[in-house]
C-alpha cells in the first residue's frame, strides 16, 4: 500500500485510527497529546508517538499551532495520515521543520488505503509513503 | 511552481532569514495545495497573535530578530490580554508577561496593532475583488461573502507568512471558479418579523454550516428586507463554526450574488434543500444547552467583538430596566475591539453600560484570555459562534438568545424563559 508525502519523512508506529476529524484546537491537549474532545470517538487517548490515521481536520485554522507546540515537545504523533487535504496539520509540520528542524511527516491516503491502516497495527512508513506491516516482516 | 526571480531571490535569503523562512513555508504549501503559482495579496490580517504557547512566541520572536518587516498593511486578531485592564480582571501577571511580548513582536513586525476579530469593523476595510490574506474564520466569511474581497482561511502562521512575504498560494477562493455556490438553501415561508435580531441571524448560520459543511452555500427566500452588518457577522460566524463555511452568498443581498444564477456562476448548485420554520427553530434551540430558565453565572457579548451599533442597542436594553443594575452574582463582559470602544465612548454609550456594571473587555477574547470566571457553569450570550465553543472551552453550559435577553438574564440573574422566533405565533 502507497500513500502520496504531503510532508516527506519517515515514521513507525502503532495506528491510532479514527473514523471521526478532529479540530487540534479545544481537541487535543497541546501538553500532552491527549484527545480531550468528548465527542470524539478516541477520547482521552493520546495521539503522541502513533501513527494518527483520520479523515481530515476540522474546525479553527489554529491546529498548526498546536502541532507545532507538539512537536517541539515531543508529543506529536509518529506521522499523520488523512483521507482529505489537512492544510493547518500540513503547515503545523512544515513550520516545525523550518523553525525547530525536527518534524513528522504527513500522508494523504486514497479511499482504499484509508480503510486498509487497521487500528493497533505496528507499521513502517517509507519516505515514498510505502507502507510495511511491522507484523508481516519476516527475518 | 512558477516563481518569479524576486520569489528566487528572497528564497535564496537575499532579503534576509525572515523573508526566506516566510517564502519558505508559503511554497511548500502551495505545493502541498496543488496550486502552480503565487498570488500577491494587498492586505492580511493575523490572527496567531492570540495564541500563548512557547512555539507561537518562538515563531514570531524567530521573524522578529531576523529583520521581518511585513510587505503589505497588515491587521491584528485578538492578543490573549486586554492590554490595558488585564490587572483589574484577574490574569496573573507571569500570563500577561508573556501575552505583552507576543503583541510586542507582532508590532516589531509592522503590523498594525487594531487587536480585533472584527477586523471589518472600521478600519482598513477591504475592497470588493481585492485579494486578501486573513486568519480568523469569521472575519474570511465576512470578507469573502459580504465585502467580496478573495481569501481563503488563512491558517495560524501561514497568516503571518504572508503578510511577511505579499505572497500566497494561487488557490481556493482566490480563483473565480471556486466562488461558484455548491448548495442551495432555499428559506421557505420567510417572515420579517422573525428575523429582527442578530440572534435570529446567528440560529440561521449555524444551521447553514451543518447544512452546507464545506460548500460555498447560496440563500434565497430569505426576508424582505436588508440585513445589517451585524446580522451577517452573526450569521458568517455561526456558519463558520457549525461548518467550515468561507464563503456564502445570499441572493439580492451579497455582491457576488445579483440572482441565483450569477450566484452559481451560470450553473445550478449540484446540492439543494428547503429550510422550513422548524428547523431554524429547532437551530435556535440546539445553541442552547443549559435548561430553560436557568440561573446564569456570566454573560458574554461580542463574540466576534461588538461593533458601535451593537453598543448603542446594549445602552438602549439596559435604560429600559430603568435604575436596575447587574445582578451580584452575573459577570456580565462585554468584548470589543479598542477603536469600538473609544467610538462609543466618545458617544457617551459607555458611561451608562460601565455604571449598569458591565465590563468592557478589549483586544482579547474569552476563550484565549482567562476573564470568565472559572466557576461559572452557565453562561448567556447572543452569539452562535460563543454558544457553539464555550462548552469545550469553558467546560460551561450555554443559554442562548437575543441581546435583549442577555440584558435581562444580567439584570435578574436568570435567562427568561423565551421561544425561539420561529416558534412563536
Amino acid at each position: 500500500m502507497k500513500l502520496r508525502p504531503i510532508v516527506r519523512g519517515t515514521a513507525a508506529g502503532a495506528v491510532l485510527r479514527s473514523d471521526q476529524s478532529v479540530s487540534l484546537w479545544g481537541g487535543v491537549d497541546p501538553a500532552s497529546g491527549t484527545i480531550i474532545d468528548r465527542r470524539h470517538d478516541r477520547h482521552g487517548e493520546s495521539i503522541a508517538g502513533r501513527v494518527f490515521v483520520l479523515p481530515g481536520e476540522k474546525g479553527s485554522s489554529t491546529g498548526s499551532a498546536v502541532l507545532l507546540e507538539l512537536i517541539r515537545i515531543g508529543k506529536a504523533p509518529a506521522a499523520i495520515v488523512t483521507r482529505h487535504p489537512s492544510p493547518a496539520l500540513t503547515l503545523g509540520a512544515i513550520v516545525a521543520e523550518e523553525l525547530y528542524g525536527k518534524s513528522i511527516p504527513v500522508f494523504l491516503a486514497t479511499e482504499a488505503g484509508f480503510r486498509a491502516l487497521r487500528d493497533g497495527e505496528r507499521v513502517d512508513i517509507a519516505e515514498d509513503g510505502e507502507v510495511r506491516r511491522a507484523a508481516a516482516r519476516r527475518p | 511552481m512558477k516563481l518569479t526571480a524576486e520569489d528566487r531571490r528572497a528564497l535564496d535569503g537575499e532579503r534576509g532569514e525572515a523573508a526566506r523562512f516566510a517564502l519558505s513555508v508559503v511554497v511548500r504549501m502551495a505545493e502541498a495545495a496543488g496550486a502552480e503559482e503565487l498570488l500577491s495579496i494587498e492586505q492580511a490580517h493575523i490572527d496567531a497573535c492570540a495564541l500563548m504557547s512557547r512555539s507561537s512566541l518562538d515563531l514570531v520572536s524567530h521573524l522578529a530578530e531576523h529583520g521581518g518587516r511585513v510587505r503589505v498593511p497588515t491587521t491584528l486578531s485578538m492578543v490573549s490580554l486586554d492590554l490595558e485592564g488585564w490587572k483589574s480582571l484577574g490574569v496573573s501577571p507571569r500570563f500577561a508577561a508573556t501575552a505583552s511580548r507576543i503583541a510586542q513582536a507582532y508590532l516589531e513586525l509592522g503590523c498594525i496593532p487594531t487587536w480585533t476579530c472584527a477586523p471589518y469593523q472600521g478600519y482598513l476595510t477591504p475592497r470588493f475583488g481585492q485579494q486578501i490574506a486573513w486568519g480568523e474564520s469569521n472575519a474570511v466569511a465576512y470578507a469573502n461573502s459580504v465585502l467580496g474581497a478573495r481569501t481563503n482561511r488563512y491558517p495560524d502562521y501561514l497568516d503571518i507568512c504572508a503578510a511577511i512575504t505579499g505572497r500566497v498560494p494561487y488557490a481556493g477562493l482566490h480563483r473565480t471558479e471556486n466562488r461558484r455556490a455548491t448548495v442551495h438553501v432555499h428559506v421557505e415561508r420567510a417572515r420579517a418579523r422573525d428575523w429582527e435580531t442578530p440572534a435570529a441571524w446567528a440560529a440561521f448560520g449555524s444551521l447553514v454550516g451543518s447544512l452546507a459543511l464545506d460548500g460555498v452555500p447560496v440563500m434565497d427566500g430569505l426576508p424582505a428586507f436588508r440585513p445589517s452588518n451585524d446580522m451577517l457577522k452573526a450569521f458568517g460566524a455561526a456558519a463558520a463554526s457549525s461548518g467550515s463555511i468561507e464563503l456564502f452568498h445570499m441572493v439580492g443581498i451579497t455582491p457576488e450574488a445579483a440572482d441565483l444564477a450569477t450566484a452559481g456562476q451560470g450553473r445550478l448548485p449540484s446540492n439543494a434543500c428547503a429550510v422550513a420554520r422548524r428547523q431554524l427553530a429547532d437551530a435556535w434551540d440546539e445553541l442552547s444547552g443549559a435548561d430553560a430558565g436557568s440561573a446564569v453565572d456570566a454573560v458574554i457579548l461580542g463574540c466576534p467583538h461588538v461593533s458601535y451599533a451593537e453598543f448603542a442597542a446594549l445602552s438602549e436594553a439596559i435604560a429600559r430596566f430603568g435604575a436596575a443594575r447587574i445582578h451580584p452574582n452575573v459577570q456580565f463582559l462585554v468584548f470589543a475591539g479598542a477603536t469600538t470602544v473609544e467610538l462609543a465612548r466618545r458617544g457617551g454609550l459607555l458611561g451608562p453600560i460601565e455604571r449598569w456594571g458591565a465590563r468592557i473587555v478589549r483586544d482579547t477574547c474569552p476563550f484565549h484570555s482567562p476573564v470568565v470566571a472559572p466557576t461559572a457553569r452557565v453562561i448567556a450570550t447572543d452569539s452562535g459562534k460563543c454558544a457553539y465553543y464555550a462548552p469545550g472551552e469553558l467546560d460551561v453550559r450555554v443559554a442562548f438568545g437575543t441581546l435583549d435577553a442577555c440584558v435581562e438574564a444580567g439584570v435578574k440573574g436568570r435567562m427568561p424563559r423565551r421561544e425561539a422566533p420561529w416558534r412563536a405565533r
